[in-house]
């Protein structure tokens, strides 16, 4: 029986591991501990009296958490960038993006992977904390076939699963969060607390849609998309390749253009350099013809 | 010393939980299905934060058990070894609770914190993303999709 849940482990195992930080580490093995039922759940809130000022960091945000954090970041963006509305198309973005996800290292996510077309013609893309995608025109335009299209969905997924947003949100602010809530266990959460909870949400909001839209990942964290798009694709049967192409013409139309991907993404010939190394030699079929069809006539809407 | 006993502890718990073979559901509606597969025919759906029992596994394919003895397949992002804050709230996700019992279930970001949030911000609508979250294509039609488009037969456990 071969088992692959170490996404799953592999964070708690790390945190185990780390020699400070012991009251992160608290707080995981209590809940591991009383999942397993070795420790009682008496014994684990006297261990989590004294984490009780515990550091929390983007590892302690429960899914439904992260689910909340992407609606109202992927809100925010739209308040500056008008959503594209052709339902069309952003079906036929919903078919392509879904199947990428279906085959990435997490499908499922609380609300699952959703994508929409923006209606600009900067090129950009924003992945919203739990699976809210959203791809401009201009960078739709970028693109040439429908692997490439799947390339920049796959590289947005990779932000997705490995949780890039939930990373801009400054340290301390999930502390006073997530501990205020420590505090009121058992009651009902109101008033003031309400309100401090609420900062520190608009807070992390703020953090996360100003990182998406201004300063951008570290130069890792974009390599880390990138090699996952390439997985992604490899695994669905689309020509990784194609991620290549869709950034040797991102270079074209990008140009001096100092907006979008041209101020938060690595430049497009550092992102081939790295993909290319990615990319084995194994040849891929070229598509078929309906996949090239139903692509032209997509794209023709928007070109 | 703190950190010794929790290390201890930790070890403990990790690999209990490993042996125990209880996990949790992590997402907003966790599908269990006839076979391991996004094809297989979803035979029930569990709500977040609900317990099941784990009887074996295939590839990213987890054969779980729920309490009332419904039983199938759950791809494994769908769950979880952590006691999720809203082990008591799962219920509370999809029927929609009262203001309170959502927000104890949620332990922090909610829906009534997004409530708070969107009264203070006026200029910030949701209603795309409320039309984004409904925007799905069903297994059926990604099979389709990948067979028209000549790609990999996806969706199973390869
Ligand atoms: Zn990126």
């Amino acid at each position: 029986m071969t088992i692959r849940l170490f996404p799953l482990f592999g964070g708690a195992l790390a945190l185990s591991l780390l020699p400070t930080g012991c009251s992160t580490v608290a707080e995981y093995s209590t809940m591991a501990g009383q999942a397993a039922g070795v420790i009682t759940a008496e014994q684990a809130q006297s261990i989590n009296r004294s984490a009780v000022a515990a550091e929390k960091t983007f590892q302690d945000i429960t899914p439904e958490q992260e689910y909340y954090i992407g609606r109202s970041v992927a809100a925010t963006v739209l308040a500056t960038y008008k959503p594209y509305d052709g339902a069309a198309l952003n079906q036929y973005l919903t078919v392509l993006g879904q199947t990428l996800a279906q085959v990435s290292d997490k499908p499922e996510t609380f609300g699952g992977y959703h994508f929409l077309v923006m209606e600009t013609d900067e090129i950009n893309a924003f992945a919203a904390p739990g699976g809210l995608i959203l791809v401009s025109r201009g960078l739709l335009r970028c693109c040439r076939s429908e692997d490439a299209l799947a390339a920049v969905l796959a590289h947005e997924i990779g932000h997705v699963q490995s949780q890039h947003g939930l990373r801009a949100i400054k340290k301390g602010r999930l502390t006073s969060a997530l501990t205020v809530f420590a505090v009121e266990a058992g009651k009902n959460l109101g008033g003031e607390s309400l309100a401090e909870v609420t900062k520190a949400f608009e807070g992390s909001i703020t953090d996360v849609t100003s990182t998406l839209m201004n300063s951008g990942y570290a130069r890792a964290l974009e390599n880390e998309a990138d090699a996952a798009a390439v997985q992604i694709l490899t695994r669905a049967g689309y020509d990784p390749r194609a991620l290549v192409d869709m950034l040797g013409e991102m270079k074209a139309r990008l140009a001096a253009d100092t907006r979008g991907f041209g101020k938060t993404h690595p430049s497009p010939d550092d992102r081939i350099q790295h993909v290319s190394g990615l990319i084995g030699e194994q040849p891929v079929a070229a598509a078929p013809a309906a996949r090239r069809q139903r692509f032209d006539a997509m794209l023709g809407l928007i070109r | 010393m703190i950190k010794r006993d929790v290390v201890f502890l930790c070890a403990l718990g990790l690999a209990g939980s490993l042996l125990a073979e209880t996990m949790r559901v992590q997402v907003q509606s966790g599908q269990v299905r006839g076979t391991p597969s996004f094809l297989g025919q979803v035979v029930t759906t569990l709500p977040y934060g609900q317990a099941v029992e784990t009887t074996g596994a295939q590839g990213p394919w987890v054969q779980v058990r729920a309490a009332d003895g419904q039983a199938g397949w759950m791809h494994s992002s769908a769950l979880t070894v952590k006691r999720l804050a809203a082990q008591s709230g799962g219920a509370a996700v999809s029927a929609g609770a009262s203001g309170d019992e959502l927000a104890l279930a949620g332990k922090g970001f909610n829906a009534d914190v997004e409530a708070q949030f969107k009264a203070q911000h006026a200029d910030i609508d949701f209603s795309w993303v409320d039309k984004m979250v409904k925007m799905n294509a069903s297994p059926v039609q990604i099979a389709a999709f990948a067979r028209a488009g000549g790609l990999k037969q996806i969706g199973g456990a390869q």
